[in-house]
């Protein structure tokens, strides 16, 4: 799927998430990385876009790639393979970021392709399994999904990169 | 509710500015210089306060601000006369107007007792106001034929309700009816018409004063006004027959003119007969362009009104657009450099096309930041309050001259500037002037000046503040220089550097701490705000003539002068004003100090060098300091350091991008910009710097650890 195919489906679904708000359904943009399939709520998303090359940030765990430029305003990027413990992604052209907005702020998360948008209601997204602590840090899943034969683990946008407060690299 | 909010947000923001209005009425107020004009705008701003806090439920603010208003509709009807005490209370009335407005907008309600005085003290103005239409106020007209038989002169106020024309009755008819019962003489009072922005074209902002001779009774004059009694107020004085008559008012509108037509006549209405000769004089455009709003009413058709010719805008909205702006420099750069590869000779059309774009986004890109630009007669404009006080509170004649008013800087620098003057203002007439008996012993006039003055230079603005007074007494400096463990004794300086021991921490030269300074903590702090603000200052003295600080400027905050260098495939920007020189250290410059850091010797002094690539943790930077370079570094308070990097790339003056505003502050780093390319660069913070490689290798280390915990691969550039 091409980029802006993709950004041009996720303008035309947010006008239907408007109108159909009143139902339990939310719609998720969904992406792969490796072979696992991620999903955040579209209402977070702003846009997708290509990779262009960051500049780094110093002292920072590798998940942190670096900062770009989105028109004007710095944004940081992160590797969501590297901050799952899969190593840092080495991009290419093909590789996407999916910014984000958490309140007031915007980032981008670094991903390998956009996979699809799905619209799923309360009822059908499952509780991730219980771990045992330490296992994986289950705090910023809101839980699993299943996609046909796939399963989709949605992502709370909001505590996957609460890095501004600093917290979370001391942690990681 | 949040459409309230929003309306409750605006309120508040144009009431700042109402009460900015009247505070700058209300200090040009003197007992010898009326202008009704500037009385008509400190009520006007007044009314509008209360009236926005009653639509909000207000209070507090409403109740205080009537008592304000009271008082200021007798100043303008000239019923309580004005004197230096009336203008003091007014001038704190305006205060706590100002802090009830902080109490709404928090929520909070003001602690019981709040400004009791002031109420009190206004309350006694009104009390004591001249009877209402005193004949020798009034500026009626009796008619000549006085005492006629069986003629009386009645006053009659006729003040309309603002509906009174939905209901279908017309004040002319009524006029009319007044002038067939004799010779009646009629005023229009347009005090009340608002501003054209906020003019209800159906509503009724007039009254009148009809001055009216005739045989009749008041009951007569009553049946006039029966159909309108319940939207009108109207109060009919008899007036005695051996009043003396009152000066006839050029402004009075004669009967037959259309009332609707009256917004052309000149606005003041009411005018003592002592300051009706002065009205020319004041109605003549004033000599300061920088009080805005005197300037602009003028070619608004004779009709003040408030910031008419501008608009409101977010500060956001402007960044966004500066933004933009900068993007489009950064494609369209981009856009050349392919077309560059193009064969020479063709698409001709093509590239004068895009030349032109080019100067076209250049032009835009300058009338884009011209729009954040203000003059600084915003920040001038309050030190005339400041002087004031400082005057009372030393005892000495001070006058302010002010100048250049109308340069313009970036907001953001002349929000910075109004406690570095204030500082300095309070510095030149505590310690500069002196008293007026010493003055006058010493052959000056007794008053005091302290000129304020700015203007743009070579790309900066240049703000002075110079005074007329004893100058800095350089042996009494030294004294207590070197009482102060500053200065070796013995030591000898010159006069220049005598004059900048001021700036050092923890020095003053006045006898007696006093309120208003001598506490230490001045000059120091004003060399070091400004500085931080990419700015300098000087001081020049010559003694019993007086000194002048100069400062200067960046015309604005937005914008950095910068040193691009690289490290390894990162590029970093340094602050020109933090750097000395770049040079290549020979090997002999170079020595290990106890084996734990390397020192370099520059100009005859050691500096401890920091390799930025380790302190970063960037991979593939050049570790060798004679095949790289050192840039020397200064801080703010002076510390030095050799900053040891790979390249410099150049000078670029760079736009500041805040890094915390979708990131956080990281140690080092002082914000971030966009460079030619559209990449982005950190801007290196010398101090930051300084600390982290203070700490040893700390900073890298834990940098280390955290990349060995992440369990990962080598990192990529």
């Amino acid at each position: 799927m091409s980029k802006s195919a993709a950004l041009a489906t996720v303008n035309s679904v947010r006008g239907d998430v408007v109108a159909t708000a009143n139902t339990n359904e939310e719609q998720y943009v969904t992406f792969t990385v490796g072979n696992e399939e991620y999903g955040v709520s579209i209402l977070s998303v702003r846009e997708i876009r290509g990779w262009t090359p960051e500049s780094r940030l110093p002292n920072l765990p590798d998940y942190v790639r670096g900062v770009i430029n989105l028109r004007g305003i710095i944004i940081p990027i992160f590797d969501l393979r590297a901050r799952f413990g899969g190593g840092t992604t080495e991009v290419t052209k093909r590789h996407v970021v999916v910014v984000v907005q958490v309140g007031e702020r915007t980032r981008g998360i670094l991903v390998d392709a956009i996979s699809d948008i799905l619209a799923i209601t309360q009822d059908q997204i499952k509780p991730p399994p219980s771990m045992e602590s330490g296992l994986i840090e289950s705090q910023y899943l809101s839980g699993l999904f299943t996609a046909e034969n796939r399963m989709v683990t949605l992502l709370d946008v909001a505590r996957l990169f609460a890095v501004e407060t600093g917290d979370d690299e001391h942690q990681a | 509710m949040e459409d309230l909010q929003q309306f409750k947000q605006t309120y508040f923001e144009e009431s700042s500015e109402f009460l900015g209005v009247a505070e700058t009425g209300l200090l040009r107020l003197t007992p010898g210089n009326v202008d009704m004009e500037e009385i008509n705008a400190i009520f006007r701003a007044v009314h509008s306060i209360k009236g926005g806090g009653g639509a909000f439920g207000f209070t507090d603010l409403v109740a205080f601000s009537h008592e304000f208003e009271t008082v200021m509709d007798g100043v303008r009807n000239s019923t309580i006369p004005i004197t230096d005490e009336l203008v003091d209370i007014l001038i704190r009335a305006n205060d706590v107007l100002g802090q009830l407005l902080g109490h709404a907008r928090d929520g909070t309600r003001p602690p019981a007792g709040f400004a009791v005085a002031i109420v009190t003290a206004l309350k006694g103005f009104a009390a004591n106001a001249l009877e209402e239409a005193p004949p020798a106020n009034e500026p009626c007209t009796p008619s000549p034929i006085l005492g006629a038989a069986g003629r009386k002169t009645f006053s009659v106020r006729f003040r309309p309700k603002a509906d009174l024309l939905l209901t279908g009755n017309d004040p002319t008819f009524m006029l009319r009816a007044l002038k067939a019962m004799g010779t009646a003489d009629i005023e229009c009072d347009i005090g009340g018409l608002p501003t054209l922005a906020h003019l209800e074209p159906e509503l009724l902002y007039l009254q009148w004063l009809v001055t009216l001779t005739t045989d009749q009774t008041t009951n007569d004059i009553k049946d006039v006004f029966e159909f309108v009694s319940d939207d009108s107020l109207v109060e009919i004085t008899e007036h005695s027959l051996d009043a003396p008559p009152p000066p006839r008012l050029e402004a009075a509108l004669p009967i037959g003119a259309d009332p609707s037509r009256s917004t052309n006549a000149a606005p003041a209405v009411y005018a003592t007969p002592e300051d009706a000769p002065e009205s020319p004089q004041s109605a003549a455009p004033g000599p300061k362009p920088a009080a805005g709003r005197s300037s602009s009413a003028q070619s608004d058709g004779g009709h003040p009104s408030l910031g008419s010719h501008t608009i409101r805008v977010d500060l956001d909205k402007i960044d966004r657009l500066v933004n933009m702006v900068g993007e489009m420099v950064i494609s369209q750069a981009m856009v050349a450099e392919q077309l560059r590869k193009l064969p020479p000779g063709e698409h001709q059309e093509l590239l004068e096309g895009l030349q032109q774009a080019a100067q076209h986004t250049r032009e835009l890109r300058e009338t884009v930041m011209s729009i954040r630009a203000q003059p600084v007669g915003s920040v001038f404009s309050r030190m005339p309050r400041l002087v004031r006080e400082l005057a009372t509170a030393t005892g000495k004649d001070v006058s302010l001259v002010t100048s250049g008013e109308a340069t313009e800087v970036d907001k953001t620098v002349v929000e910075n500037l109004v406690d570095q003057l204030t500082h300095m203002i309070r510095n030149s007439i505590d310690h500069g002037l002196e008293s007026p008996n010493v003055r006058e012993a010493n052959g000056k006039p007794r008053t005091g000046t302290v000129h304020l003055s700015a203007a743009h230079r070579s790309g900066r603005i240049v703000i002075e503040v110079a005074d007329d007074g004893k100058g800095i007494d350089r042996p009494r400096v030294m004294e207590k220089a070197i009482e102060k463990g500053l200065v070796q004794a013995g030591a000898t300086l010159s006069d220049e550097e005598i004059d900048n021991l001021i700036f050092l921490p923890g020095f003053s030269t006045a006898d007696k701490i006093s309120n208003i300074s001598g506490r230490g903590v001045g000059m120091d702090v004003v060399r070091r705000n400004i500085s931080s603000l990419g700015g300098r200052i000087g001081v020049y003295s010559t003694p019993g003539q007086g000194s002048r600080f100069v400062l200067s400027l960046p015309l604005t905050l937005a914008v950095l002068d910068g040193m691009v260098i690289s490290v390894g495939a990162e590029r970093f920007v340094l602050p020109l004003t933090n750097i000395v020189e770049s040079l290549r250290p020979k090997p002999a410059d170079l020595h290990g100090l106890v084996n734990r850091c390397d020192v370099m010797m520059a100009r005859g002094e050691y500096v401890r060098l920091v390799y930025l690539h380790s302190l970063f943790g960037i991979p593939n930077a050049v570790c060798d300091s004679t095949k790289g370079l050192v840039v020397l570094v200064e801080t703010e308070d002076g510390g030095r350091l050799g900053l040891v990097v790979d390249e410099v790339l150049g000078q670029q003056q760079v736009v500041i991008k805040s890094l915390e505003s979708n990131y956080r502050r990281l140690e080092g780093v002082a914000a971030a910009t966009i460079l030619g390319d559209g990449r982005v660069a950190l801007i290196l913070d010398v101090a930051g710097l300084q600390e982290m490689s203070q700490h040893g290798g700390s900073a890298s280390s834990v940098a280390q650890r955290q990349l060995l915990d992440a369990s990962s691969q080598p990192r990529i550039m």
